[in-house]
Parts: C-alpha cells; structure tokens; sequence
C-alpha cells in the first residue's frame, strides 16, 4: 500500500485518555496550523465523564476550507490502549499511526496497509521528568513536537503559541518549549518527514477561530442582555460561563466596579426560564441557555411566554436525545419540541445559526426580536457548534445600530392621553403595545395572566373574546417571518430539479457535499434555512423543484416535519437524509446518501439533467 | 366570572394620606372569592399597609402563582403591574423582575399549595438567594380551587370537610424560613388585622427576603371541626411573641412602656419597629433563639405569631451580584453594547 501524500489536505486524529491534560497541547497543534495560514476544524469528541473515559481530537486541514467533517483519518495519535484496536481499524488504507512505543506491542496489534511511526514517549518523559503529573503532561506536549517535525509544522510558530499561552507563568514557557524541542529531537533522529505535509500559506485570511456558545454569549452583550439565569447542563454550560466572562471584561464600572449585568445560577431550568419571563415582563433583556432535557422543563413558561406576550431568549445548544441521550454528543434534534413548546396551540421563532459567526449575530439580533414580537426567541445552537472551535468570519457590529426596543408606551404617551390595551393590536401587526411595571402613576398598569383576556387586559372566558385573540397570536407570528433572517440559496451551475434544504452546523459538510455531487455530475440548488416562521422564499424554493433533500441530524426528520405541516408540502417531494449517530454529519455521508437516491448507488455518475 | 367595574364614589370624609390618596385608591377588582374568604382580609391589610406607607400604588409590583391566593392581586393595588404567573413559580418570575428593576417594592402572594408542593423548591432559593421583596403565603392548609384536597401545611391528625385524617407530616414555612435565611420572618392571622397590618408594613420596608406565613381560614373547604386551620382553632391556639407598632423614619418615637417590655429595631431605610413582648424571652434579632422557641411552642400544640425575626442589615440579591443602582432595565444602548472598537480587539484575540 503506497503511503497517503497530501499537502494541507488531510485529517488527523488524537485519541486521548480524558483528563489526561492532552486539550491544550492538542488546541495547540491546531492552532498552529491556522497560524500557518491553512485552515483546520478541530472537533472534541468526548465522553460524559471528567477521568478516565477515551476522548478524541480530530483535526481536519484543509487548504480549500472544507471544514465539516470528512470522514476518515490520515494519521491516528493513538495514545490510549483501551481504544486502540478501533483506532488502528479507522485508519485510512496508505495512513499512518503515531504511537507510544515504550511497551512492545505484538504484531498482530498493528496493520499492514498503513504506516507505522513509534516512538517511547513514555520513556522519554521518564528520563526528563520526576514528577509524576509532568510527565503525563509533557506527554502531551512532547508528541506535538514529534508530530511538527513530521508534517512540518514552523518551530517558531509553536513556540510563539507557548509564549502566548503561558505568558503570566515564566516559567512554564521555557519547560514547555524543552518538551517540543524533546518531541521534535527525537521524531528528526528516527524518522523522515511523513507523506502529510503542511505548507505555509495564505487562506486563513482574517478569520477567527471560536466557539460557538462563547460568540452567541458575546452577542448577548452586544443584543443589551442584562439577566441570565440559568442551570448547569452540558453542552449549554459554557455559554452562560462565557457570558459572565465577557460582561466581566465589557460591563463592569471599570471606577466603581458595579456590574451592568447579573447573572444567576438557578436552581433547575424551571426557575431559569421563570427568572428570564419575570426580567423579561419588567423590560430588562434576559436569556437562558440550556439542552433538550431543559427545554422539556422550561415548556409552561414557554407557554405563558408566548400567551402572556413576555420577550424571552433561549439558548438550546442541542444534544442527543431522547432522555439523558448522549448527553455529550451533537444533533439537531429539538426543533419540533422548540418550535412547538408547550401545551395548547403555540409555536415559537427559531434561528439556526451556521456557525460562531451566526451565533454572534442572531445572539444579538434574538433580543431585539424577542422585544418586537413580545415573545420566546429560541436561538438553536448544537454541540458541534457550541462546544467546538470553528473558523468563521470575524465578529462585525455597526456602531450606528441601537437596540430595538419594540413597542413599550412610555410615560409621555401615556400622559398624553393615547389608548393603551396591552392585548389591542392597533398597528395591524398583530403585535400590541406592552407598559412596563412603574411607568406611570395612573395610567398604563395591567395585570398580566397565562388565562385569557380581552384586548385591554381584562379576564374574559367568553369565547369570541378568546378566539379574537388566538388569531391575533397568529397574525403576530405571520408579522415574524419578515424579521427572521431570510435564507441563504446557493444555485446549482446548471438548471436542475433537484433542491436540497439544510441548516445550522451540518452547513460546512453540506458545501463539500454540493462541490462533490457537482464532481459526480449531480446538480443541486442548495438552500440553507434560518429560522422558523419560514419566510415564503423557502416554500417557493420546494415548489420550484420535483425532489427537494432535507438534510438534519435527527432520526425523525424534524425539520422536514415543521416544513411540511407549515407548507402544506407533499411528503412525497421532500427526501430526507438523516445523520444522528452523534458525531457531526460528514459530507462523504450526505454525498452518498444523495447519490443513491438519485442515480441508486453511491459512487456512479449520474447522466447530466436536461438544461 | 365576569369583570365587575367597582363604583369610583366614595365617602367624601375618606381620609388622604400624604400622597393624597385615600384608601380606594390602593383597592383592586372587585374580589371573586368566596363571601367569608380570609384571604380577602389579607387583600384588605395589604390595602391598609400601602395606604398608611405612603406608596405610591405604581411603584409596587404584585407577583404571584396559580391557586386562591394568588388571585388576590387582582383584588388589590390596581394601579399597580400585577402578575399571575406559573403554579408554583412566583418565586422566579419575581426574581427576574426584581433583577430588571431594582427600584420598585416586590410583593409576591402565594398560598400552601403553591409554595410548600408544588413550589417548594422556588420558596426555598428565593429566600435563600435573599431576594429583595415581601412574600406572603395565604396559608388555608387546603386545595381550595380543586375543592378541597389537603395541602402540604396541612397538620396530622387534622380532618378534611369530608372526613378523611391526614397522616403526612406537615411542612412549616416559617421554620423553613427561618432556616433558609430569611431576613424577616413573621406569622399572623387574616382575622387579626391590627397584627397583620404593621408586619406588611414592616416586611414591605425590610431590604432583603421578607417572609409572612399568614393562617388564612378557608371558610369553604377547611374551617370545620377537627381542622387545624378553622378560625375557631387558630384563635383558640394563636399565642403571639409579640405586638408590632411600625414606625416610619420621619414618625417621631415615643416610648410609653416600661423598659424590658419594649424592643426597638431600626431597619436599613430608618423606620422603626417598635415590639411590644408577649413572651418575656423571645428576641426577634437572634435567629438561632427564635428557631428553637418555635419548635418549643408549636410542639405543645400552639400557633406561634407575630414578628418572629429580623435581620436590620440585612444583604440582597444585588448586593451579592455588586448590580449598578441604576435598574437594569434602564440602562442606554451606549452603556450596554460595547460597540465595533471592543470587538475588534476580540476578534484579534481569536486569531
């Protein structure tokens, strides 16, 4: 088997013992790539389990920014034992294992088709170092030193990455840079270079390299989010984490130390939501951000949100469902529970950022909706997104934007004489005036209740009263789909009655999937949703094609489902390609599940469609 | 039920207090509960206190959950912002607004089933969060709205109106209370309003998580022989610690018993409460006192009441957070958002 060669154009991956302290040295191999201009995507694939569990680090590089995955592994770090025998099976034929090779393995442990690089890490470390955590940590970064040297990593940009890294502690720079000199040292004695091969170049531009939950918290702060509350839950916890550290940084007096924000730890997800719909009702920007089990807690205040008209953020960064699931792993696998939360008849607006970009951009752009829509905003993030650091495009703000505040009658129109009835749609929007607590001493007050009431707030059970309103809900919802962004289409290069609908993180796979598909001679309109009322663009996109793919990570077709109770679509037009074992979608996957359906198996061209 | 508009005539000799309002001006809708329904009692203390405080009516906000009490904030302040929230849940939503705006005077309504079942747990982390408000539970030992169910306050060995003995335990709010770290904590009886007004008036005032357990007799479902919470029972067994005379800061004191029988107690905004003592060695300022004199009483059967303790000095949930003074809900766009400069210098630490 002839050894694999590509230049910025391969995958790598680590596979770790958790809380072995291999996150930052492998964060840093990374970053350093980046550094060297070539774009990467990193995924963390890990356990629920803080010691002792395996955990994965897969690497993708790829020169052309296809940063999905990809599927498949060019060179395995195989540092843990207890999965070793899958990580050697999901080398691909002509790839190459890096090991520990301290401990003889026998041979029937290795594979003949791929390329073996061993080196006694173990070993080295013992003869360096005395402390037992030091040589389990310099471990680490003594095999990133290896690896540089043999897919050609720049010495200087690792130990510019060091000296940032460490830059308070003096001292941990130069051991750190001895255990990458120790790595480098002894891969150069016993090794050439290896086929992989990374070339400095220039494609990373100005991109920044984020999370997903740490860009939607900093659109919080920049969308005026004041109050957070919430409850820990994996793959949600950093986002509230990130945003006390953002506000920290940007909303403290930096004279009197007083905190324009407040933050706080609730006791389960119920009180979270109920601390986002009081903060909410009383005109200060509040949020939650949670996972599937906490949306199913949060739904009666979902509810009275929406009934009681109440502006309310939620972030559902989304995990594996159904129950505990797999609590640690990715899907979009909330969207019917999102948009239909609660019991009764409500639905609710969703956004589905692509990326961290997006998640900065409708973190922010959610409070102004929920303020304007006087309503639940959820913000549908997933792990992959929020857990992991992606290459995007940089944050941007336009300083001459304000926060839209939506309609609250203030105290002058109020002593103006101008008729306030918090449910009494005067604009034809469907959308009321609201008031808030304290406004004025005489005029303005009401009284806010989940049962039904007239348009001017007073309790009413009569039916007409009730269905008037229930339609206004609906006309208000209607007035949404203008707000929410629009989707994003991306034209097949020749005519073509095949359309694909996809959105959030499976983005990136997509793309590569489309520009594989087109290699094979399959056309595809592409569109990407954005959020839930659809606007009429997406339903003109199905109606313009004869077979439209929806592509999600959930096993039920969940947005297919939304899209075609919301549409009155034909189920028989809209072919589903599902991927929700818990890793994110590969474009190899979404390309072969697309082809078979098209042409009957996955790897045939398809004849060329009719111009 | 229907919306009832209340007539605005009233006796032209109804005192104004200083604000020049006069006592129908802190009154709501008019009550839908049952004729003889304690919690309408409650209503008409809450209307006495913020009358004698001086409030004005809109810069209060009434907060409460799902059951008979919690619609009583109907039935009072109607100038102020109510809300009815979730079963449960007032607790939360009243700290979310209280975080929104830190100005106004929080007072949450509850009852027994909505704090001590179904939101126990938000009864217990709003108190011990010490979020800034007055919460009072309507505490009636009974599921009034569902027709009678026994509630989670309900004693052992009381008998329901149709003759079931409950066997449970009961839950003491105000021992919970006590435990959780309430600042102020008192008990009273919706028949007792000369006790009853000046603890509102006193909770109102405090800074910090003021509690009031206030024995309210529902005269439907539960003020039958054997229950614990009649009105007969509760008179028989009412053993106050204490008499409160609430002060405001600007009231001149005067002292007019004999020392040892009075305590006074400053709270953080400078009115005072002077205590009249019942029982000569009840201290309302010393928690652990209170909390073993409590289970002394009410182990031998009687109903403690009256101003059980507070902390003057007491901490909110702002201080512990270091909130700016200004509320959070008027903060400007150019305080909030830190603008294109700001993430510029993000976007490079992300490089």
């Amino acid at each position: 088997m002839t050894p694999i060669k590509a230049v910025n154009d391969f995958v790598v991956k680590f596979a770790n013992v958790n809380g072995s302290g291999s996150a930052s040295a492998n964060g840093m191999f990374a970053k350093s790539i980046l550094r060297m201009g070539v774009p990467v995507a990193a995924r963390n694939i890990f356990p629920s389990n803080i010691q002792g569990l395996p955990t994965w680090y897969e690497v993708r590089i790829n020169e052309q920014s296809y940063l999905g995955r990809r599927g498949g592994v060019d060179l395995m770090v195989a540092m843990n034992p207890q999965t070793w025998d899958a990580d050697v099976a999901s080398i691909e034929p002509g790839g190459y294992l890096f090991y520990d090779s301290t401990k003889p393995l026998p041979p029937a442990k290795f594979r003949q088709d791929i390329q073996i690089i061993g080196l006694p890490l173990t070993a080295i470390c013992n003869a360096a170092y005395t402390d037992p955590r030091q040589r389990q940590l310099f471990k680490n970064i003594i095999y990133v030193g290896a690896i540089a040297h043999l897919i050609g990593i720049e010495a200087e940009v690792l130990e510019t990455l060091v000296r940032e890294e460490f830059g308070s502690k003096p001292k941990l720079i130069q051991s750190n840079l001895d255990a990458l000199e120790l790595g480098r040292n002894a891969a150069a004695e016993a090794y050439q270079p290896i086929g992989l091969k990374l070339r400095r170049s220039d494609k990373v531009g100005d991109r920044i390299y984020v999370e997903g939950n740490s860009a939607a918290a900093l659109g919080a702060v920049y969308g005026g989010a004041t109050v957070c509350a919430w409850y820990p839950i994996t793959p949600s916890t950093s986002l509230a984490e990130a945003f006390t550290a953002h506000c920290q940084d940007l909303r403290v007096d930096p004279t009197t130390g007083e905190a324009k924000f407040a933050v706080v730890q609730a006791e389960d997800e119920i009180a979270s939501i109920g601390i986002v719909v009081g903060a909410g009702w009383n005109g200060a920007r509040a949020f939650t951000c949670t996972s599937g089990p906490g949306i199913s807690l949060m739904q009666e205040f979902v509810g009275l949100s929406y009934f009681a008209e109440i502006p309310a953020v939620i972030f559902d960064v989304q995990r594996g469902g159904p129950s505990t699931g797999m609590p640690t792993r990715t899907q979009q696998s909330d969207i019917l529970s999102a948009a239909y939360a609660s019991h009764g008849d409500t639905k609710h607006p969703l956004l589905f950022p692509e990326d961290p970009t997006e998640c900065f951009e409708f973190g922010a752009l959610a409070f102004d909706l929920a303020d304007r829509l006087q309503t639940t905003i959820f913000v549908m993030l997933d792990l992959d997104i929020g857990m992991n650091e992606w290459l995007c495009r940089p944050f941007h703000w336009d300083d001459s934007r304000g926060l839209d505040r939506g309609k609250v009658m203030t105290y002058e129109e109020l002593e103006a004489g101008k008729d306030f009835g918090r449910y009494l749609d005067v604009d034809g929007d469907g959308i009321a005036y609201r008031t808030l607590p304290g406004v004025h001493p005489s005029r303005g007050a009401y009284f806010t209740r989940g049962t039904s009431r007239d348009p001017y707030a007073r309790y009413s059970e009569e039916g007409p009263v009730y269905v008037a309103n229930m339609r206004r809900l609906l006309d208000k919802f209607e007035s949404a789909k203008a707000l929410i962004p629009a989707p994003v289409i991306r034209p097949a290069k020749r005519r073509t009655p095949h359309g694909v609908i996809y959105f959030g993180s499976t983005t990136p796979a997509m793309h590569e999937s489309l520009d594989a598909l087109d290699a094979r001679g399959i056309q595809l309109d592409a569109l990407r949703v954005r959020g839930f009322p659809f606007s009429d663009e997406v339903m003109a996109f199905i109606e313009a094609h004869e077979t439209v793919f929806v592509v999600e990570q959930n096993r039920d077709a969940q947005l297919r489902t939304l899209v075609m109770v919301e549409g009155g679509v034909d189920p028989a037009k809209l072919v589903s390609v599902l991927g929700y074992d818990g890793s994110p979608i590969t474009a190899r996957f979404i390309t072969d599940e697309i082809s078979q359906r098209l042409v009957g198996h996955a790897n045939n061209p398809v004849p060329q469609v009719a111009e | 039920m229907t919306y009832i508009t209340k007539p605005r005539l009233h006796h032209p000799l109804l005192a104004p207090n200083s604000l020049g309002f006069t006592r129908r001006d802190y009154e709501g809708k008019v009550s839908t509960l049952c004729a003889g329904c304690g919690h309408d009692s409650i209503s008409a203390a809450v209307i006495q206190a913020c009358f004698e405080l001086d409030l004005p009516p809109h810069r209060l906000a009434k907060l409460s959950g799902i059951g008979c009490s919690s619609k009583t904030p109907d039935y009072f302040l109607g100038a102020s912002h109510g809300f009815n929230s979730v079963h449960g849940r007032m607790p939360s939503v009243l700290t979310g607004a209280n975080l929104a705006n830190r100005e106004l005077i929080y007072l949450g309504v509850s009852g027994d089933g909505d704090s001590a079942s179904i939101g126990l747990g938000q009864f217990a982390h709003s108190i011990r969060r010490g979020v800034n408000m007055t919460y009072i539970v309507e505490n009636n030992g009974v599921y009034g709205l569902t027709k009678g169910q026994f509630s989670a306050t309900s004693d052992p060995g009381s008998k329901s109106k149709r003759g079931v003995v409950n066997h449970d335990q009961s839950i003491d709010l105000v021992g919970l209370a006590l435990q959780l770290g309430a600042t102020f904590v008192g008990r009273s009886f919706s028949g007792d309003k000369a006790q009853l007004v000046p603890l509102i008036k006193a909770a109102l005032s405090h800074k910090g998580a003021a509690f009031i357990d206030v024995l309210s007799p529902c005269v439907q479902f539960n003020n039958h022989v054997g229950s614990t919470k009649s009105f007969d029972y509760v008179r028989e067994h009412n053993a106050a610690m204490n008499r409160l005379d609430f002060i405001e800061p600007r009231e001149e004191i005067t002292v007019d018993y004999r020392p040892g029988e009075v305590e006074l107690v400053t709270q953080h905004d400078g009115s005072v409460l002077k205590l009249r003592k019942l029982a000569a060695d009840y201290d309302p300022t010393d928690r652990l006192s209170a909390m073993g004199h409590l289970q002394i009483h009410q182990a031998r059967g009687e109903i403690v009441t009256g101003l059980l303790y507070v902390d003057p000095d007491a901490e909110d949930l702002h201080d512990h957070l270091a909130t700016v003074q200004k509320p959070l809900n008027q903060l400007t766009d150019a305080e909030l958002i830190p603008g294109s400069a700001a993430l510029a210098g993000i976007n490079d630490s992300l490089r």
